[in-house]
């Protein structure tokens, strides 16, 4: 249907996003490559050039390193089962007839525009904090031992701030799927007696299957590079240790920048993997 | 070169349109980069005092929390500087980044009455390398026991000036009463070199362990180590806090000042906090007592002292040692006592303010200060010989990143995540790992 | 919508979904109260809800400390431009792969957002030196180019999923009738896209306003927004929380009323190609 014409001038249109953002990759990417193959110490004043594949062994070799990818995969997997869950349960709930439904969809979406900054710095001293977390108040006032959140349980910890931050994200995509479901389909579902439970699986869940890939995808785009919420509480101890705060490490803790630019492509090649696992799904979704 | 020059022209004049409503000034203005520690924030109060006497200098403060900080002034430094005119680094970077020529030498240009000698021996001798003063400390710490005296009697025990860490630990158990959430001891536990790695390494000192032998290798598989750990966990599972993995110094100092503590060992800074009346509901029960030893010859007391340098990119120098001659001098400090009180000036780098009557009658603590900070030797630290200097670190670049590795260890083992044992093997290993891969 | 519903069971539903809505907005109500209280009665066990000596003591310490109306700026500032930026190279784009297919548009698309997948610590070296050699570390231009850079795979993606939702059939009678390219662009299909574009662009208003990496290490002073300006409250010390909540609902009040002001517009656009 398009026209020699047009198919030029989608070209000249589609060209500057693409440019800059080859810019944007080529250029840092490059010179990290070019660092990770470097012994790169500013605080030693050392830096020669070529040193082969030593960084990318000692990182790859390094115990931390496959820990790194298992706290990853737990955290990024913890945050999505809790957001895609209440994302869902929350879609429904809102979809309901409801007193002061746009109040509480407000109530809802608030944390989405709170910086991670902010609500780390927030939970950490005001929820978790052990001496005078409101918590440990409440567990005081059950007659309980105070339980300290951020060294017991530290992982669960940063996986309730950061799916407090998205919940709203995920209940917002798939409120929109919810809505869009004829309610001719789940009135006749009804008509035939067919329990909620079952309505929910067969007709509900299917439909926002789609819904639930984006989430998803874009969800784990952000959550790979989860970053404020590590420093703010734990600092990477107790096992929250994950690949990208174990590169942060790497290069401005240990101010080792050939070891952290290895670690940096390594992510990346890891990264992109998963990407092009998850956009396998989503882009066949897209096209039905 | 032709690119470049076009690349960077363009982008001036991007910056001009976009700017140049902010840089329209006469005057010098210094960038000045410090910590939000309640001194500096002090000081940046201050500030009027110093445009008045220096109309032509105009000053803007980068107060950050102190991980942030080091992180944006690390970045900076390390790719040439340019970004801060003044820094505030502590004893551990001086050193380091003097030796690489990053730092500019407050040794002369300095104003004429700042009187470089006036300035505590050991403080200054931490800043110095091959005779030059590469830092001007701002206010200097060493670490000693804070006690609880109405505790301390209620227990039918009496703190001895010098105490040894087994008085101490017997006492943390006599005064701890978890019923009404009183912790006999309060030490740092939060991961982090300059967090619980202050404290351990500067605790394992005066056990006799020591971080590396002459020849670079990691000693944590001694029994030293074995033996400071060890006490450490069990005298923090007997008498400490809950969720002591989680305290650094602000929130145990938090804890102290709110009555939950028994004995808090830390920075002699937090004594002038713990007494100050407005804060702390324990103010008039406070001793204070040197930091515990086991008979070997070394006190567990760390030293250190934040203070201001200045980058060797920047562009203002001669304005900059203006600004610090006036932070870290003398009349400094009278201003300060002239607006909050003699207690609340900056403590632990001038003898003359150790002589000072007015002084010496406002802060009970001071002349446990000054023993403290006396007491403790960067260049000799450990009981058996080391290659490095630094008592609560080890004066090389790998430090930083290495005992904030090991410092996750021993908190994990505090939290009772990993034993004793387990923690020092991981650190064995991972600290021979990252000297190998540094070169050593 | 001819279901009856029993009042029982909305009284049922309303209760449980304002139970929801109270524990998600609790925490931000909680920093809110704590902002106006004295720092000793911030740590009060057992805690106190309502009533207390509401003081604006905190905001005025914040207030003196640092520069507020600077941060806040900057914040408006690099969040706008970026997204200014952002849309008028994303919208065209995302258009023509709605409209004009070609065989590589997906694989173009893919790739775009794998850009975003770049950690950011990674090449923290690389643009420090980068923007150092240029000399423009510690301005609002950096920023909002960096942001739009990250932010941009977003964009395209989500204009795209919306762009594509708008039927071709449209299209195809505008052509009949003869309409010139951009007649068929200014006419029939802006009209169409616009809740599309300006969810979009509050969508990215908020991540450029939330960022906090890069905003915390490419700036100093001139260009520091309130990501930064939160960083000084952090973990001084002594007691902080009432000054903490106060610096942090100075930094998340403006972006939380433009959100609830907005969220009609926000929840129309964002989709991502979520509703088939």
């Amino acid at each position: 249907m398009a026209t020699q014409h047009s198919r030029a001038a989608a070209r000249l249109m589609i060209t500057p996003a693409v440019f800059v953002l080859l810019v944007w990759m080529l250029i840092p990417l490059c010179m990290t490559l070019y660092f990770s193959f470097a012994d790169y110490r500013p605080m030693r004043a050392t830096f020669e050039p070529w040193i082969g594949f030593e960084n990318y062994g000692r990182f790859l070799t390094s115990s931390a390193f496959t820990s790194s990818i298992v706290t990853t995969l737990q955290m990024v997997g913890g945050i999505l089962c809790i957001t895609i869950g209440g994302g869902v349960l929350m879609a429904l709930l809102l979809d309901q007839p409801i007193f002061g439904q746009g109040i509480v969809r407000i109530l809802v979406i608030a944390p989405f525009f709170v910086m991670p900054t902010v609500s780390a710095l927030v939970w950490k001293n005001m929820f978790f904090n052990v001496d005078n977390g409101l918590f440990s108040y409440a567990y005081k006032a059950l007659g309980m031992q105070p339980f300290d959140f951020l060294s017991q349980a530290p992982l669960f910890s940063i996986i309730v701030i950061v799916a407090w931050q998205w919940l709203p994200f995920a209940t917002l995509i798939l409120l929109t799927a919810v809505q869009s479901l004829s309610s001719e389909q789940l009135e006749a579902a009804e008509m035939d007696g067919a329990p909620a439970l079952s309505r929910f699986r067969h007709i509900i869940l299917p439909h926002l299957s789609r819904a639930i890939t984006v989430v998803i995808l874009i969800q784990t785009i952000f959550l790979l590079s989860i970053f404020a919420e590590i420093f703010v509480t734990t600092n990477g101890a107790f096992g929250t240790r994950t690949l990208t705060y174990l590169v942060y490490q790497r290069v401005l803790e240990s101010q080792n920048i050939g070891l952290g630019s290895a670690g940096g492509i390594i992510a990346v090649i890891l990264a992109n993997i998963v990407a092009i696992f998850l956009m396998r799904i989503v882009g066949k979704n897209l096209d039905t | 070169m032709h690119l470049k020059n076009a690349l960077r022209a363009g982008t001036a004049i991007t910056l001009l349109t976009a700017t140049s409503a902010f840089a329209a000034s006469h005057a010098t203005t210094l960038t000045i980069a410090t910590v939000n520690n309640g001194d500096m924030v002090r000081m940046q109060g201050l500030t009027a005092d110093f445009t008045e006497q220096n109309p032509g200098i105009a000053l803007e403060w980068v107060t950050l929390e102190e991980n942030v900080l080091r992180q944006n002034v690390t970045t900076d430094i390390s790719t040439g500087g340019g970004q801060y005119d003044v820094i505030t680094i502590g004893t551990y970077e001086v050193p380091i980044w003097g030796a690489n020529d990053w730092l500019v030498s407050l040794s002369d240009g300095m104003a004429e009455d700042w009187d470089q000698g006036d300035l505590l021996p050991a403080i200054a001798g931490g800043l110095t390398i091959d005779g030059e003063l590469y830092a001007a400390p701002f206010y200097g710490e060493s670490s000693m026991v804070m006690y609880r005296t109405d505790l301390m009697e209620a227990a039918g025990l009496e703190m001895p000036e010098a105490p040894t860490w087994q008085f101490i630990r017997e006492a943390a158990a006599a005064m701890t009463d978890r019923d009404n959430e009183i912790n006999g001891i309060c030490a740092r536990g939060k991961a982090g070199w300059g967090e619980n790695m202050a404290f351990l390494t500067a605790m394992s000192n005066s056990f006799g362990a020591r971080w590396f032998d002459a020849d670079w290798n990691a000693q944590f598989d001694g029994e030293a180590w074995a033996n400071t750990l060890n006490f450490y966990l069990d005298m923090m599972n007997e008498s400490g806090p809950a969720g002591a993995g989680n305290n650094g110094f602000n929130e145990n100092l938090t804890l102290f000042q709110q009555g939950k503590c028994g004995m808090w060992i830390d920075a002699t800074v937090a004594a002038s906090f713990v007494t100050n009346p407005n804060d702390s509901t324990v103010a008039d029960k406070v001793g204070f007592a040197l930091a515990p030893d086991t008979g070997l010859g070394k006190r567990g007391n760390w030293l250190w002292a934040w203070s201001l340098a200045i980058p060797a990119s920047s562009e203002k120098v001669e304005a900059a040692k203006t600004f610090i001659s006036w932070a870290t001098s003398k009349g400094y400090t009278e201003l300060v006592a002239a607006n909050e009180g003699w207690a609340n000036v900056p403590p632990g780098t001038r003898s003359s303010l150790y002589q000072n009557e007015e002084y010496l009658a406002a802060a009970p603590f001071a002349q446990m200060t000054l023993n403290s900070i006396n007491s403790a030797d960067p260049t000799n630290p450990t009981v058996d010989p080391v290659p490095y200097t630094g008592v609560q670190f080890v004066a090389i670049p790998e430090f930083a990143g290495i005992a904030t590795q090991v410092g996750q260890q021993f908190s994990a083992a505090l939290a009772g995540q990993q034993s004793a044992e387990e923690a020092l093997a991981n650190a064995q290993e991972l600290t021979t790992d990252e000297m190998e891969a540094a070169g050593y | 919508m001819a279901r009856a519903i029993s009042t029982n069971k909305k009284i049922m539903w309303t209760s449980l979904a304002w139970g929801f809505g109270l524990v998600m907005f609790f925490p931000i109500l909680w920093t809110f109260l704590t902002s106006f209280k004295s720092e000793a009665t911030a740590i009060a066990d057992p805690p106190v809800w309502f009533l207390f000596d509401w003081t604006l003591e905190n905001y005025t310490a914040v207030q003196e400390r640092s520069n507020y109306p600077l941060a806040l700026s900057n914040s408006i500032i690099i969040a706008v431009g970026s997204t200014i930026l952002g849309i008028l190279i994303a919208v065209p784009a995302a258009w023509a792969m709605a409209f004009v297919p070609g065989k590589r548009t997906k694989d173009v698309l893919l790739w775009m957002l794998s850009t975003k997948m770049l950690p950011a610590v990674g090449v923290l070296y690389p643009l420090v030196l980068l923007a150092k050699w240029l000399g423009v570390m510690d301005s609002r231009i950096l920023l909002i180019v960096v942001l739009m850079l990250i932010n941009l795979p977003i964009i395209v993606w989500m204009l795209y999923t919306y762009f594509r939702e708008i039927p071709g059939e449209i299209l195809e009678a505008a052509r009949m009738d003869g309409a010139s390219l951009r007649n068929e662009i200014i006419y029939v299909l802006t009209p169409m896209a616009v809740p599309g574009i300006a969810s979009t662009i509050l969508l990215n208003i908020i991540l450029a306003w939330n960022e906090a990496f890069w905003t915390i290490l490419l700036t100093t002073v001139d260009a520091a927004p309130l990501t930064k300006f939160i960083a000084s409250f952090s973990a001084p010390e002594g007691l902080f929380y009432a000054k903490l909540s106060a610096a942090s609902m100075m930094a998340i009040a403006p972006i939380l009323i433009m959100g609830w002001f907005s969220q009609k517009q926000l929840v129309r656009g964002l989709t991502f190609g979520a509703v088939k």
